[in-house]
């Protein structure tokens, strides 16, 4: 009885398979690519003819005179074939205290604070010392990237509220005045700072 | 908490509750085959498909033949998506060269039980991710293998809904409609339109849409990066409107190439509850009384909100132990950026976290915008909760409403029993048939759930053993203490709940969880759609009973609140103890600094 529906499952499926799984996709896809190629290829940023990374993915910075994203747990650190939380769970020893290979939220607090020369009664804000879902979040919070701004501007060599004009320039705000939160594109800042010195020279 | 995160939370709910009747009343028409706005532009694709199938629309199934027909249809597609996976290596449009020879250092081989799993995980709607996309799987796999199974897993779903309703519907009928027909008319008429629009509003967000190879950065500071591309955005659209959930990419919807702005973001909660909520509506039109399918979206609305605040609440409260190393979390300071922030986008930050986790298990999405997890254990415990409850929230596409149809058929059955009255609901009586399929339907997963998840708490198989690498299976779990209880707990719930959301740190990718996971998610899916389907059939033959003043009204604001109290109750009784040996205790401990 069943057998008389297996004809008809694999000529649906057939048809099915292919409407959805191959027509569909290849349908969207010419229409994005000549709609939308910026958006369709990755909404990549080129420097000098060179990909230097993607609008919406953050990246590892470590060097003093850019601004720092968010720890990681994406492979080494904003590593694009791995994406990943960390999945500790609120009570988990490591998460708080860390261990050899793996910084905990103390010692992460405690970097913060000596890397941007903090006084110990300054709380740091919380994004800076979890790591996101994605391990490719682009985004801080605009106090996490206040306090960063003397550090960037000495080793910079430039005034400190020309650093802070810019985080304000390049806050975005909520989509639609509404939807998220308020939040600074590391990538794009430090490409602005970048360009900054560039001009002034 | 903030009042534009709940803004944004009381918004969400009111265009999910504006959008119920049009799309309700446009699914009722499509599946009745009556004409609609789109019926003249597709009407020749459809009677095409059926010239091609070979089958006959008009041909009317009884319950066993509807039953086999889908039985048939999931095994076939089962085996072709088993088939894809194995065979990736030798298939097109795989530009990194996955399962080949030249896979790059960083591929995850996709081994039998793997794909085994994935072919089972998206035939199911389940969707649960013990593969990792960018690192796994072709382009071809994505569309072809499981992209497709977003499309008819969701399809199914719905017609198997549909087909409850006509059994209320139908009076002293054989047939419950022509499965066929049904798959193809709800692909056509509902999931494509939407899913062609939504796509490409994902790509004007940032999704990307390409067959291109991976693309290497140099990233400003000179390091290496490398950026996944591919065929996300088609792919996205349906994972979500189909709540099926099943990532492109490892990270899911907190990936910024899956949801890169909060706008997509809210656009994606949308698209979850956007058709179950709809399907209530078209209940209420089928069986000619409205007011029954209000009444039952009232109590998925109470059940969510109450769900959402708690969630909410726990998340912005915060961690403690993080609070302590002179971290500042404080929501008044912070807005939606401080409270519990790992495992959390800035970009979404509290409210649009905790709405999503949420949304993503009151239905069976198992869509994710951040880890479950490393949620605050009683944040945590909202999601798990939900799927544990059934997924009738809003639920699936179908799922939900069917799953909540067998809670409305205990519940007046119930109240039967305190009045001594033979049931009735929305014009039928509910007799043995009916009670006993309701029963099968809530223990077969309750069974699953606790037996499997006991298994493999106590589990002790030799180190290195082939069918678990890591030796006894308690010790795939990422966290120690209570919180490890709950990330087996949670797998089990949700492979079969079929909802596919996780708590990710437990190391799945083993033959043992692979293979038992596999088992519960088929468990979960056809155990219940089984006796769904049964009872509309026996449904179906029964004579329309008209109300009289000993009916017990089930239109009222008492029946939701008894149905909220019979699902509270069900669900309580069946996973308290479990429940408090995992988050509750893990609450508790945490205020008190334990670490594990």
């Amino acid at each position: 009885m069943m057998l008389s529906q297996i004809a008809p499952a694999i000529r649906l499926t057939v048809l099915l398979a292919i409407a959805t799984g191959i027509i569909f996709p290849f349908v969207i896809t010419a229409i994005a690519q000549l709609m939308l190629p910026h958006q369709s290829n990755g909404s990549l940023i080129a420097v000098n003819q060179q990909t230097v990374g993607s609008e919406l993915l953050g990246q590892l910075f470590v060097k003093p005179e850019y601004f720092h994203g968010r720890p990681s747990a994406a492979g080494s650190g904003y590593s694009g074939e791995s994406s990943s939380g960390t999945n500790y769970g609120p009570t988990s020893k490591k998460l708080i205290l860390g261990d050899a290979s793996f910084a905990g939220v103390k010692q992460l607090a405690e970097n913060y604070r000596k890397e941007n020369n903090l006084e110990t009664d300054i709380l740091v804000p919380v994004d800076a010392v979890t790591r996101s879902s994605s391990g490719l979040d682009p985004d801080i919070s605009p106090q996490n990237a206040f306090l960063q701004s003397e550090r960037v501007a000495q080793a910079r060599g430039i005034n400190s509220n020309a650093v802070n004009e810019l985080i304000k320039r390049h806050t975005n705000n909520r989509d639609l005045g509404l939807f998220g939160q308020p939040r600074v594109n590391v990538l794009q800042l430090n490409l602005a700072l970048d360009s900054l010195k560039q001009t002034k020279q | 908490m903030t009042a534009i995160g709940w803004f944004q939370i009381l918004l969400f709910a009111v265009i999910i509750a504006l959008c119920a009747k049009p799309l309700g009343a446009y699914i009722y028409a499509v599946l009745e085959s009556k004409n609609h706005f789109l019926s003249r532009l597709l009407r020749p694709l459809e009677t095409n498909s059926y010239r091609l199938v070979g089958i006959d629309p008009d041909h009317d199934m009884t319950w066993i033949e509807y039953s086999q027909s889908l039985l048939a249809f999931s095994l076939v597609s089962l085996l072709f998506t088993y088939a894809i996976l194995r065979l990736q290596g030798l298939l097109p449009f795989n530009p990194m060269q996955f399962s080949t020879a030249n896979a790059p250092s960083w591929a995850t081989a996709l081994t039998p039980d793997l794909a085994f799993n994935t072919a089972m995980s998206f035939t199911t709607n389940t969707n649960w991710q013990a593969y990792s996309g960018e690192n796994t799987l072709s382009y071809l796999s994505q569309m072809l293998g499981l992209a497709f199974h977003n499309w008819v897993s969701a399809a199914a779903g719905i017609v198997v809904a549909v087909a409850l309703i006509r059994g209320f519907a139908r009076r002293t009928a054989q047939g419950l409609g022509n499965f066929w027909a049904d798959m193809t008319r709800t692909c056509l008429y509902i999931l494509l339109p939407i899913c062609f629009v939504y796509s490409l509003f994902l790509v004007y967000q940032g999704v990307p849409q390409n067959f291109n190879a991976y693309t290497e950065a140099t990233t400003i500071e000179g390091s290496k990066q490398i950026i996944p591309q591919g065929p996300i955005a088609s792919q996205e659209s349906i994972k979500m409107l189909g709540t099926n959930g099943g990532g492109f990419l490892n990270a899911n919807s907190s990936h910024p190439f899956e949801n890169p702005t909060p706008l997509s973001n809210f656009i994606q909660l949308l698209s979850i509850f956007l058709i179950p909520a709809a399907l209530t509506y078209t209940f209420g039109k089928a069986i000619g009384d409205t007011r029954q399918g209000w009444t039952l979206l009232s109590a998925m609305f109470l059940l969510f909100f109450a769900g959402v605040f708690i969630c909410y609440h726990f998340e912005a409260q915060g961690n403690p132990n993080v609070a302590r190393q002179n971290v500042e979390i404080s929501t008044k300071t912070l807005g939606d950026t401080g409270g519990n922030m790992e495992g959390k986008e800035v970009r979404f930050g509290l409210a649009n976290s905790a709405l999503f986790a949420t949304v993503t298990t009151d239905a069976s999405c198992g869509a994710v915008n951040a880890m479950h997890d490393s949620y605050t254990p009683l944040g945590g415990l909202i999601p798990l909760l939900n799927i544990q409850l059934g997924e009738i929230v809003f639920g699936g596409v179908g799922a939900g409403l069917y799953g909540m149809l067998i809670y409305a058929v205990l519940t007046v059955f119930i109240a039967g029993l305190m009045v001594g009255r033979t049931p009735e609901y929305v014009g039928k009586k509910i007799e043995k048939k009916e009670v006993k399929m309701a029963m099968l339907f809530v223990l077969a997963a309750a069974f699953c759930i606790l037996v499997f998840t006991g298994l493999a708490c106590i589990l002790n198989l030799p180190e290195k053993s082939l069918l678990n690498p890591q030796g006894a299976t308690w010790n795939n779990i990422n966290n120690s203490g209570p919180h490890g209880l709950s990330e087996i707990l949670y797998a089990f719930s949700s492979a079969t709940g079929n909802n596919g959301s996780a708590f990710a740190g437990l190391s799945v990718n083993t033959p043992f969880y692979n293979t038992l996971l596999a088992l519960a998610m088929f468990i979960g899916r056809f155990l219940m759609i089984v006796p769904v389907l049964a009872m509309a059939g026996s449904l179906a033959q029964k004579k329309y009973v008209p109300a009289t003043s000993g009916t017990f009204p089930t239109y009222t604001w008492l029946f939701t609140l008894l149905l909220i109290s019979i699902i509270l109750i069900v669900g309580a009784l069946t996973f308290f103890p479990a429940l408090t040996l995992g988050p509750i205790v893990e609450h508790f401990l945490m205020n008190e600094h334990r670490l594990f």
